[in-house]
Parts: structure tokens; sequence; C-alpha cells
């Protein structure tokens, strides 16, 4: 009985999906909004990567909620699950369970600056190639977790986290307000800076320093609960399952 | 689009549909979980081919990795089979 009304609703669900898309047709013209940007981006801005131009130049404002809903989820997390590391050990509560091999600790010491060099690489040159701050962020963040499960006593300090994400998001509101004073139109995040060449690392003004900011942000936060979650085993509310 | 790109479209999207099936079915929560991840990566690999190279690699990073590490902690710390 329950697995028939489950499977009518996932057909009423179906029809309706099928019944929206259907007036779709995947890769139409629909409006000239992406005309106006891909001809506008290179030649006012000098940005060769449109979607970059889109996100922190034409809706930049959007961007700052979208950074300030992620440092929301951030700080929910750390302020439910966070617990100081027990004194007398000082180690990553992940002693419980086995230790990382050899082998995985070797290649994580190989793989690790890699990691980072490609995420800096892919939020600096966020304006030239694909990606931005925020898949830059995501990737050193992915770094990171290689060290936190695999270096027992590799630590997080949650005030350097802390610091670099504040001074981040400081930096990117500053720029912003820039725009407003000194831009020639005066709108918030506006760019105020020479936009130099199209296709060259300095090009598009702003958008790379807001993107660098970004970056940094966003890693320090995915960081900070990634630690947060890898370290949530010392609170020994789970005791009675592990035994 | 090639005849290559699109089969290998075709070759992505079988896969997806079949973790997903995986995903949806399996009462083991860490099979499930990997089976979420195979749906991301190749769902990255299908925004590459339709030329959003900005989301598959959004995708990537989020979906492959981060996502579903944070779902194996949680499993970790909860139970590991569905009831």
């Amino acid at each position: 009985m329950r697995k028939l009304i489950i499977a009518a609703l996932l057909i009423v669900v179906a029809y309706v999906l099928i019944d929206a898309f259907a007036e779709f047709q995947f890769g139409a013209e629909r409006q000239g909004i992406k005309d106006y940007f891909l001809e506008h981006t290179p030649t006012d801005l000098q940005v060769a990567n449109s979607v970059t131009a889109i996100i922190v130049s034409y809706r930049g404002f959007d961007t700052l909620g979208e950074v300030t809903v992620l440092f929301l989820a951030a700080t929910g997390i750390s302020t439910i699950l966070y617990r100081r590391r027990s004194k007398h050990t000082g180690l990553n509560p992940l002693r419980k369970s086995p230790e990382a091999s050899l082998i995985v600790k070797a290649a994580v010491k190989l793989l690790f600056p890699m990691i980072l060099i490609l995420g800096a690489y892919v939020f600096v040159h966020g304006h030239l190639t694909p990606g931005g701050g925020f898949q830059g962020g995501a990737i050193i963040a992915t770094g990171f977790l290689l060290l936190l499960i695999s270096y027992r006593q590799f630590k997080v300090e949650h005030s350097v986290v802390m610091w670099v994400e504040s001074l981040a998001g400081i930096f990117f509101v500053t720029i912003g307000i820039f725009g407003i004073i000194y831009g020639p139109n005066a709108n918030f995040l506006e760019n105020f800076l020479p936009v130099g060449n199209l296709n060259e690392l300095m090009s598009g003004g702003v958008i790379g320093l807001v993107y660098v900011a970004v970056g940094f942000k966003v890693a320090a936060e995915l960081t900070g609960v990634l630690d947060t979650l890898v370290n949530i085993r010392e609170t020994g509310d789970n005791k009675e399952t592990k035994e | 689009m090639s005849t290559f790109a699109f089969i290998f479209l075709l070759f992505s999207v079988t896969i997806l549909i079949i973790a997903a099936f995986f995903a949806a079915f399996k009462k083991d929560l860490l099979q499930a979980v990997i089976a979420t991840s195979i749906i991301s990566l190749s769902l990255a690999v299908i925004f590459y081919i339709l030329q959003a190279p900005d989301v598959a690699l959004t995708e990537a990073a989020i979906g492959v990795a981060l996502s579903t590490i944070v779902f194996v902690l949680t499993i970790r710390n909860t139970k590991r089979m569905e009831e």
C-alpha cells in the first residue's frame, strides 16, 4: 500500500516535470540577454570568462549574499557541533580508527601542495579560465580534508580560520564600498580600476581582487566545517553504538 | 556536438541513472553515499560536455569530494544500515 502511494506520487511529480519541461527547447534562442553579456563582457570589462563577469560584476551584490549564506551555514555548524579537543591527549580523536597507511600518508604529502596550487590557480585565474572563488576555495578545502583524515596530529587552528574568513569578508565589502566612492556611476562593487587587456592576468578590474577574497573566504569556511565534522567523535555521545 | 561527445554523453547519463537507482534502493548507507558521488561525477562530465565548465568544476569539487565526505562522517557517527 505504502509503495503504491509512493509510486502514484512519483508519477504525478514526473507528469508535472514533463509538462513543465516540454515547452523548453534546450539550446534554442529564448532571450537576448545571453547575447548582451557575450557581446559586452569582452569589450566593457575585458574579461574572457563571461560567467565570472556576470557573477562578480553584473550581479555582484547577489554574490555577497551567497557568501553571507555560506558564512552563516559554517557558523551554525560550528555552533552546534564544535567541541574542544581533549586536554590530556591533544590528538585528533580519529585515533580510535586505525592509522592511515604509509601509502596514503606519502600520497597526501605529495598531493597536498599540488591541490593547493591548483585551487589558487583556479581562483586567481577566475576571469580567464573556467572557475572562480567558490571552486578554488572548495578545491583548497579538499586538500586540507586529505590532511585531516590521514594525519592524526594535524590540527586546524580555528582562530586562524576565523581571522582569514573575517579579513576576506571585510576585503570584499571594502572593494564594494570603494566602488561607491570611486566608480563612475557610484554603484556598489562597481569597477574603479583600469580594465587592462583581454586575456591578461591583470584584466577585468576588481573581478580578480573580489575572487581572491571569495577564494580565501570559502576555503577557510569549508576547512573549518570539515575540521568540526572530523573531530565530532570526541563528544562521547555515541559511545553505546561503538562498544 | 560531435558523435564521440554524444556517445560519451549517453554513456554518462546511463551511469547516472544506474547509480541513482542504486543510491535510492540500497540499504547500506555507505554504498548509497558512494553511489551519490558517482552521480555527481557523471553529472560533472555531462556539464562539461554541454559546455558549462564552471558548473562542472563546482560539481566536481563540491559534489564528488566535500559532500561525500560530509555524508561519510555523518554515517560514521550514526548508523550504517537503513532500517
